[in-house]
C-alpha cells in the first residue's frame, strides 16, 4: 500500500486488521472529529465543506458542499444515504474502505447527516455481492450505537441519528442514486426522471442528499483540520488526496491515496513499478472506471485530477464524426472524466475491440431496460462489437458504431446510457486502425490477445 | 402453505420495519432472510414474502426478478462468482472461470450439489485481479492452478451466501 508520493489520510488504517475494532478506532484518535462537529453549527460544518473543495468520489465529481446546499432551507425530515454500491468495472476503494476503516466512514457519515439536518433514520446502501463487508458494517455499527454515537441522542445532544444497512441484490444500475433511492424503498431498482433532484424529492418523498462512501469518509477530516487544509491539500478546485484504484497491466495494481495532481505516467512509471509485462508498452488507460472514455499513450501526461480529465486539451474530445462532437450540456465536449477513481491500464498486446467488446457485454446486461435508446442500443452496440471480435466485421462498422452511440448519448433517462458509449466513441477515434483491421483482417491486430474464447457463449 | 418464516427471521423482519416508514422497503431484506431459510424463492416463496409485509404478489416477484441474486431455483451450497470483467479478463479471469468449468463439470450458470458457478461482473476487488467472491470469503490474484485448492477449501469450509443476512 505504501508508496513514495503517497498520503496515509482516509487510508491510514490499511492493513491494520485490529482498527475496525472501535476501542482501537478510538485510542487512535477516533470519533474526535464527531465530538467536536457536534460544538459546531451545522451551517458553520457546511461551509467548511464548501470551502474545503470536496468533490464527490462516486463519479461525477460533483461539488459536495454545493449538492448539500440545494436542500430546502427550512427542510425537515431530511434524509442521509450513503452509496456504498461500488460497482464501476475497475474500481475497489470503497468496498477497502468499510472493510479496513468502517468507523471512519461511519464518524464521517454522522458528521454529515448532522451537517445536513439528517436527523433521525439514515442509510447505508451496501451492494448486494459485498458480504464480508456487511458483515463488518453490521458490527461496527452495533458498537457504534454501544458508544453512544448513534441513537436517540448521540453523545448526549438532543441530535438523534440511526443508521440501517439496508442491502443490495446484485444490480449495477442501483448506483445510480435514483435508482438506489428506488430500491431503498423496497421497489425494482430503475433510476427516476430528473427533476426533481433528490435534494428536493429523494426517499420517500422527502429532501434526500446521496453521498459516495469516500465522499463521506473525508468530511471526517474536514471537520478535523478544516476546510482550508483540505482545499490545499489538493490541486485546483479539487480538495483532498485521490483515492485511485490501479488495476490491469502495471507491475503493483493496488489501491493508493494520492496528491490530486499526478499525472497518468507518473502513476503508472513510479507509483506502480511501471507496465506489465516487462518490455510492454501502454496502449490505452480507462481514467476513472469502465465508463470514462480511455486515454491513449499520447495522453498520458494529463493529472488525475477532476477538472484537468474534462478540460485538458491534450485529450482527444469525443466525436461521433465530423462535427459531431459529444455534448454534455453548455457547449462543453466530452474529453474524458476522473469518475471514480477506477484506473485501468492496457498494455500494447490487448485487443481493444475485445476490450470494448466487454465492457459493453456488461452495460447491456446491466441496461435497467425502462428507456428505449439505452436497452436497444447497448444491445446493438454489443453485437456489432461481438460480430467484429468473431471477424464478421463489416466495412462500415466502426461509423455505424458511432452513429448507434449518438442515438444514446444524451438521450437516454439516465447517465448509463451515456456511460455505455464513452469507451466506444473513445476507442474508436483514437483506436480505428484496430477496428479496421478487425475488419479487413478478419482477426485483431498482430500481436494482440483477447482474452476470451468466442466459441464460449456468455451466459448470464 | 405450510412455509412459514422462522421466529428468528420474523424478529427480524419486524425490527427492520421499524426502521423505516413503511414495509415496503423491507422486502429486499425479507427476500434475503426467505433465501436463507427456504433455499430458492420459488411463487410459494414469494407469495409468503407478501404476506408477511402486507404487500401485493406481484411488487415482491417483481422485485425478486429484477436482481441477480435472488435466486428463483435451488442451487450448489457456495456461489463462486467468478468475475471476468475488464481488469480480471486483462489479467487472465476467463483463464479461471474455465479451469473452475473443467474442475466442477459444469459450464457457467450451472450448480452441483455443492457449488453454483457464476460469470460475475466487478467485484470491487480488481486491484487483485483475478478475482472470486463466495459468501463472506475473497479469493485474491487468482490463478488457475489454484481452482482445486479453492474447491477443496469450500468443501471443507462452506461459505453460503445465503447466510448472510
Ligand atoms: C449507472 C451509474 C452507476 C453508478 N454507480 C455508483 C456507485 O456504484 N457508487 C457511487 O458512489 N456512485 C455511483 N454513481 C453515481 C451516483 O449516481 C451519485 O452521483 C453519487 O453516489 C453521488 O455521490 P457523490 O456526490 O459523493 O459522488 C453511479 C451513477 C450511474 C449513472
Ligand atoms: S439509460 Fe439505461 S439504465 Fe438508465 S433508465 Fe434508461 S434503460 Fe435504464
Ligand atoms: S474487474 Fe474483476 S473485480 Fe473489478
Amino acid at each position: 500500500m505504501t508508496c513514495e508520493v503517497g498520503y496515509t489520510i482516509l487510508t491510514t488504517h490499511f492493513g491494520n486488521e485490529d482498527a475496525k475494532k472501535i476501542e482501537v478506532y478510538e485510542k487512535l484518535g477516533g470519533y474526535q472529529a464527531l465530538r467536536k462537529a457536534l460544538k459546531m453549527a451545522p451551517a458553520d460544518i457546511v461551509n467548511e465543506v464548501k470551502a474545503s473543495n470536496l468533490r464527490g468520489r462516486g463519479g461525477a465529481g460533483f461539488p459536495t458542499g454545493l449538492k448539500w446546499s440545494f436542500l430546502p432551507k427550512d427542510a425537515t425530515d431530511v434524509y442521509l444515504v450513503a452509496n456504498a454500491d461500488e460497482s464501476e468495472p475497475g474500481t475497489c476503494k470503497d468496498r477497502e474502505l468499510m472493510y479496513w476503516d468502517p468507523h471512519q466512514f461511519i464518524e464521517g457519515f454522522i458528521i454529515s447527516a448532522f451537517a445536513i439536518g439528517a436527523a433521525g433514520h439514515n442509510y447505508i446502501y451496501i451492494r448486494g455481492e459485498m458480504m464480508r463487508e456487511y458483515v463488518v458494517m453490521q458490527q461496527a455499527i452495533a458498537e457504534a450505537y454501544q458508544r453512544g454515537y448513534l441513537g436517540k441522542n448521540v453523545l448526549g445532544t438532543n441530535f438523534e441519528c440511526h443508521i440501517t444497512m439496508h442491502r443490495g441484490a446484485g444490480a449495477y444500475i442501483c448506483g445510480e442514486e435514483t435508482a438506489l433511492l428506488n430500491s431503498l424503498e423496497g421497489l425494482r431498482g430503475q433510476p427516476r426522471l430528473k427533476p426533481p433532484f433528490p435534494a428536493v424529492k429523494g426517499l420517500f418523498g422527502k429532501p434526500t442528499i446521496v453521498n459516495n462512501v469516500e465522499t463521506l469518509c473525508n468530511v471526517k477530516y474536514i471537520v478535523d483540520k478544516g476546510g482550508q487544509w483540505f482545499a490545499d491539500l489538493g490541486a485546483g478546485r479539487s480538495g483532498g488526496t485521490r483515492i485511485v484504484c490501479v488495476s490491469g497491466h502495471v507491475q503493483k495494481p493496488g489501491v493508493y491515496e494520492l496528491p490530486m495532481n499526478i499525472s497518468f505516467r507518473q502513476l503508472i512509471d513510479e507509483v506502480c513499478g511501471g507496465v506489465w509485462p516487462t518490455g510492454a508498452t501502454v496502449k490505452a488507460v480507462i481514467p476513472g472506471g469502465s465508463s470514462m472514455p480511455p486515454l491513449d499513450a499520447s495522453e498520458l501526461d494529463v493529472l488525475c485530477e477532476f477538472d484537468a480529465l474534462m478540460t485538458d486539451e491534450r485529450i482527444r474530445p469525443c466525436e461521433y464524426g465530423p462535427d459531431r462532437v459529444f455534448d454534455m450540456g453548455g457547449g462543453r465536449v466530452l474529453r474524458s472524466m476522473a469518475g471514480s477513481g477506477g484506473i485501468v491500464v492496457m498494455n500494447d498486446r490487448t485487443d481493444l475491440v475485445a476490450a470494448c467488446s466487454r465492457i459493453m457485454d456488461f452495460y447491456k446486461h446491466e441496461s435497467c431496460g425502462q428507456c428505449t435508446p439505452c436497452r436497444e442500443g447497448t444491445n446493438w452496440l454489443e453485437s456489432v462489437l461481438d460480430r467484429l471480435e468473431r471477424g464478421e466485421g463489416r466495412p462500415q462498422d466502426a461509423d455505424l458504431l458511432l452513429d448507434m452511440s449518438d442515438n444514446i448519448g444524451g438521450k437516454s433517462l439516465c447517465a448509463l446510457g451515456d456511460a455505455a458509449i464513452g469507451p466506444v466513441i473513445s476507442s474508436v477515434r483514437k483506436f480505428r486502425d484496430e477496428y479496421v483491421h478487425h475488419v479487413e483482417h478478419k482477426s485483431c491486430l498482430p500481436g494482440t490477445t483477447r482474452y476470451r474464447r468466442l466459441d464460449m457463449p456468455v451466459a448470464h | 402453505m405450510s412455509l412459514d418464516f422462522s421466529a428468528d427471521a420474523k424478529q427480524k423482519i419486524e425490527a427492520l420495519c421499524e426502521r423505516y416508514p413503511s414495509r415496503q422497503p423491507v422486502v429486499m431484506a425479507a427476500l434475503h432472510l426467505a433465501l436463507k431459510e427456504f433455499g430458492a424463492l420459488t411463487d410459494d416463496v414469494l407469495r409468503h414474502v407478501a404476506q408477511t409485509l402486507d404487500l401485493p404478489y406481484a411488487h415482491v416477484y417483481g422485485v425478486a426478478t429484477f436482481y441477480v441474486m435472488y435466486k428463483r431455483e435451488p442451487s450448489g451450497t457456495n456461489t463462486l462468482r467468478v468475475c471476468t470483467n475488464i481488469s480480471c479478463m486483462l489479467r487472465g479471469g476467463y483463464e479461471v472461470l474455465e479451469a473452475f468449468e473443467r474442475r466442477l463439470g459444469i459450464a457457467r450458470g450451472q450448480s452441483t450439489e455443492d457449488f453454483h458457478l457464476v460469470e460475475e461482473e466487478c467485484i470491487a476487488a480488481c486491484a487483485n485481479a483475478p478475482a472470486i467472491v463466495c459468501g463472506t470469503k475473497y479469493f485474491l490474484d487468482v490463478k488457475p492452478e489454484e481452482v482445486a485448492d479453492i474447491i477443496a477449501f469450500l468443501r471443507a469450509n462452506p461459505h453460503p451466501e445465503s447466510e448472510v443476512v
